[in-house]
């Protein structure tokens, strides 16, 4: 029952034995005939429409590999419109007709009504639905052969980033056929970028020949391309296998530093996660020792208010993001004080009445969330700048959602800590936690500090609320995930110290990290839960212990 | 309701039997048994307000054996022990239902089982699940393993893919399609080495780590696939963190047995353009049938973008089975519709027809479908005809010996065919 695609095989003009499927194989010479004719015939003239007919047909098969060779006829070609043809095909908008011969270009597929132009004269044809034109279908290897094609189309011309992402698709590709095509590219190329990328692909080509001082270039390269076919010329017999190899230890122990890089930046940014959750719960459990357990839905809250300040702009994600930093702020904040106004007041010194109580807020806001939103899950969009990932090199990339989550971290933990040391309030409330009594025969209204703390502590859970939002899913049920780990945090880190926090939030996210590839997710979590019980048996006071704390 | 109920409990209570009185007015009534809150609500709603609908478009068309279907709805909260309660109350209740429709996980499967068989109910189950069982009073209409991952395995395998990276989620249905997975590709030559699996909680977000892993695994030289059984929302994170890592289909496609097109509503699909996902059904499929459907669909909930998705195709089918048995049997009495059912043939949505099996498992195509950067699937491969659902996997040791026969004389879930004996009607547990 499995279809096989059966793709001819051509020998191999290389000496070396080659890592790579039919397929590759086939790009390779697709992509070599394209480099060629980019640069030697880029003028293109006007084909009859009985020809563009044809080539349009001849992609009209279910066959897939018919379909790739029909692709690669109409890069060939010199119709005018072949560029246009290759991108409608590759979003899917390349159309026929279901009861006719004609071909359409659907020019947006949004909604059940598309409008649509004729493919070869580019007329207006009106509107089509699924029941009227059918669009051709693409496919994983088709699409790669496609990307290719349009890219080598724009290899000699296109700007700066298209020609650096047709260069680097010619890495491992480049073979007898194309390599003058290649150097001649280079040649004439004036993007150093654009030439190191070149340059990498005609030496891995040399090195491939046999040749011992190509393999010079290719030190410290970091393309999985390279690595792959050093790999393989490494364990042949070819003369240069222990040059190769030598080349090849080189790059591995480059590739192990930034991979060491890359786990301490994941293992910190899970541990910033952990740290804004839980920071606003120091502030809270830790300072006045409210055992609050509505904690994760005040993060809740943070997360709705993104959502909500987001659907009261349309269209501008990022600045809603900005304007929910506040917002989450001031609404969790706001919710905060009516929790300590309403109830915990009137529960100071019952740490289990309010345990029971603050458990009951929290299933109650659950469940009002619930009730005036839906128990779905909504989306949160991501602005631009909080997409994809800053590549430092091919190795080494930091996602930016990640990032940005671990700079706004920093960024609250400083301005709480400054707060706390430096403003008349912070001043307050360390006089009232260290002693009550005292403070109060000195002025200090503390009633009011408890107030303004529980709402402080509320606030920074609003805020990370409106971190996590970019990173998980906002529902009712956001909370529930947080509670427990911003607890074992706070316990581990030293009840009533920020630092503490701080520094057992980051080390627990590092050594569930590095955890994590060993033994998975689920028992990582059980170790290092394991670890913090064993390490407070030990010291019960946590890692940074207050000093002069009277319990 | 409630006078109705005092005066059952009051009759009752006095010790009269009440002469089958649900059965035989002039109503067949069906029982609806998805969770309509929790956090299985996002997929389940759906298909409640899809059977009011076939309920609805049949009443139109007469009723069935000329009395009127009466929908009975309840919601089990995604609480797996409800499942059970309300199944029981379904079956016994005032309401007495001749048929439910329902479930989704495995678990709420596992909960209803003993309810049903003990109570004699009928239970038409539309998801695609782990298989490993087989009940007389279940009918399996989603895809056993052999429906869904073999094929889009062996559909990969014919795409060169040589390495692969089981990832699910830590539940019944991932751990045993994973078992029967890894037992499949060392069959096939498939070095240890080459096999990477981890299992993640429900609601995991914290990806970084393990795609980076999947993506260090797949750069070894070798095509390299992720198959996916991860379920619930934990697949958002997965997918974002899978595009904010670069990671296209074209260096590693990811086939999802859990990810369809209500699924994909959620996200951005934009980067996600060639992964892939395996069912039965897409949206997309190029049929009359389908079309119909869609714009019923449409009409019903007054959603020009609803979709729809395989386990509604599965109701479909399984509603329109129990309809046609029903109508061969002349009676909705469970006994008579149990037999009546086997053999019987239905058109699907994917313009051919589906029977049912006398494992209670249909046949169906197999599809794999490439997300689009409009939420759907396009089809790039398909089973030549039908595949018939296996209720015991054939490459699992304990199993491979196993088979389902419901037809009389046989009657048995799990018969051994070497020692021909059956070892028990229930499942595996």
């Amino acid at each position: 029952m499995t279809s096989t695609h059966a793709t001819n095989v051509q020998p191999k003009s290389v000496t070396v034995p080659q890592v790579g499927s039919d397929l590759r194989h086939c790009l390779t010479v697709v992509a070599a005939l394209l480099v060629w004719l980019a640069l030697v015939s880029p003028v293109q003239a006007e084909v009859t429409p009985q020809r563009a007919q044809t080539l349009l047909q001849a992609l009209d098969t279910n066959d897939f590999d018919a379909k790739a060779e029909a692709a690669q006829a109409i890069a060939a070609s010199d119709a005018a419109q072949k560029t246009r043809w290759l991108e409608a095909l590759l979003d899917g908008r390349l159309a026929r007709e279901r009861r006719g011969e004609r071909f359409y270009i659907i020019t947006d597929d949004s909604g059940r009504e598309w409008p649509i132009i004729d493919a070869i004269t580019y007329e207006d044809a009106g509107t089509g639905s699924r029941r009227s034109v059918d669009a051709f279908r693409i496919n994983n290897a088709l699409r790669t052969q496609l990307q290719g094609l349009i890219a080598s189309l724009s290899l000699g011309a296109g700007d700066e980033a298209t020609r650096l992402d047709a260069a680097k698709r010619l890495i491992g590709e480049v073979d007898a056929q194309s390599v003058d095509a290649v150097t001649t590219q280079l040649d004439n190329e004036e993007s150093s970028a654009v030439r190191a990328e070149l340059e990498t692909a005609l030496a891995l080509y040399r090195v491939e020949q046999g040749d011992v001082t190509a393999l010079e270039t290719l030190s410290g390269n970091l393309d999985t391309r390279v690595r792959n076919s050093l790999t393989t010329i490494a364990n042949s017999d070819a003369p240069i296998a222990a040059d190769a190899e030598e080349v090849l230890a080189g790059i591995e122990n480059k590739r192990a530093w930034y991979e060491r890089g890359q786990t301490l930046f994941f293992g910190l940014s899970a541990g910033s996660v952990l740290v804004l959750a839980a920071i606003g719960l120091a502030i809270t459990f830790g300072v006045m020792g409210v055992i609050n357990m509505a904690h994760g839905e005040l993060i809740m809250l943070g997360a709705y208010t993104t959502w909500m300040i987001q659907q009261l702009l349309p269209g501008q994600p990022g600045l809603a993001l900005l304007l929910a930093i506040p917002g989450g702020f001031l609404v969790a904040g706001a919710f905060g004080i009516l929790i300590e106004r309403s109830v915990i007041r009137f529960l100071k010194g019952r740490p289990l009445e309010t345990l029971l109580a603050t458990f009951g807020i929290s299933l109650i806001l659950q469940q009002l969330v619930r009730t005036v939103f839906s128990p779905l899950n909504r989306r949160v969009n991501s602005p631009d700048w909080l997409q994809g990932a800053w590549h430092l090199n091919e190795a080494l990339s930091l996602t930016l959602n990640r990032l940005g989550v671990l700079i706004f971290c920093l960024v609250v933990f400083a301005a709480l800590w400054a707060l706390m040391r430096y403003t008349r309030l912070g001043l307050e409330v360390r006089a009232v936690t260290q002693n009550r009594a005292m403070a109060r025969s000195m002025g200090v209204r503390a009633a009011r500090v408890d107030m303004l703390t529980f709402g402080l502590g509320a606030g920074v859970a609003g805020l990370a609320g409106v971190a996590l939002s970019q990173i998980t899913n906002v529902g009712p049920n956001l909370g529930q995930s947080y509670i427990v780990d911003s607890f074992l945090v706070v316990v581990f880190g030293g009840v009533g110290n920020l630092w503490g926090t701080l520094v057992a939030g980051m080390s627990l996210g590092v050594i569930n990290q590095v955890l994590q590839p060993w033994v998975g997710a689920v028992l990582a979590k059980v170790i290092v839960l394991i670890g913090v019980i064993l390490f407070i048996q030990k010291r019960p006071q946590g890692l940074f212990a207050p000093k002069g704390r009277t319990s | 309701m409630n006078k109705i109920s005092t005066t059952t409990a009051l009759l009752l209570s006095m010790g009269i039997a009440l002469p089958a009185a649900a059965q035989e007015d002039d109503t067949i009534r069906v029982g609806i048994l998805h969770s309509l809150s929790g956090t299985m609500a996002i997929s389940e709603s759906t298909l409640k307000d899809e059977m009011l609908m076939l309920i609805e478009e049949q009443n139109e068309k007469g009723g069935l054996l000329g009395k009127k279907l009466e929908p009975v709805v309840m919601d089990p909260a995604s609480d797996w022990s409800r499942y059970a309660e309300q199944a029981r109350d379904m079956l016994t209740g005032d309401d007495q239902v001749d048929v439910i429709f329902g479930g989704w996980t495995s678990a709420s499967r596992k909960a209803v089982l003993p309810v049903v068989e003990e109570e004699n109910g009928l239970l038409f189950y539309p998801v695609q699940y782990e298989g490993e069982e087989s009940s007389e009073n279940i009918f399996y209409t989603g895809a056993a393993p052999n429906q869904q991952a073999i094929p889009a395995v062996d559909y990969l395998r014919s795409q060169g893919v040589e390495r692969w990276a089981l990832l699910g989620t830590d539940y019944v249905y991932p751990r045993t399609t994973n078992k029967i997975l890894e037992a499949y590709l060392k069959d096939h030559g498939v070095a240890d080495e080459d096999i990477m699996v981890n299992y993640t909680p429900f609601g995991f977000s914290n990806w970084q780590s393990i795609v980076s892993d999947v993506a260090d695994f797949g750069s070894q030289g070798k095509k390299t696939a992720v198959v996916s059984t991860i379920n619930g929302d934990a697949n958002v994170p997965f997918y974002t963190e899978l595009s904010n890592q670069g990671i296209s289909a074209s260096d590693i496609p990811v086939v999802a047995f859990s990810v369809g097109e209500q699924e994909l509503s959620g996200i951005d699909t934009g980067p996600l353009v060639g992964h892939m996902a395996a069912w039965n059904y897409f949206m997309s499929v190029d049929s009359d049938a389908n079309y119909d459907f869609i714009d019923n669909w449409v009409e019903f909930t007054g959603d020009d973008m609803a979709v729809t998705n395989d386990p509604m195709e599965a109701h479909y089918i399984g509603f329109n089975m129990w309809l046609e048995a029903v109508r061969e049997a002349g009676t909705a009495d469970v006994d008579a519709v149990k037999d009546s059912i086997i053999g019987v043939t239905v058109p699907n949505l994917s313009g051919g027809s589906s029977a049912m099996m006398p494992n209670h498992h249909i046949t169906k195509p197999v599809m794999i479908g490439e997300i689009q950067d409009d939420g759907q699937f396009s089809v790039v491969w398909e089973t030549s005809g039908n595949v018939a659902g296996d209720a015991w996997s054939d490459y699992l040791p304990e199993s491979q010996n196993l088979i389902s026969d419901w037809r009389a004389p046989l009657r048995c879930g799990k018969l051994n065919v070497e020692s021909m004996t059956c070892e028990d009607g229930a499942g595996a547990e």
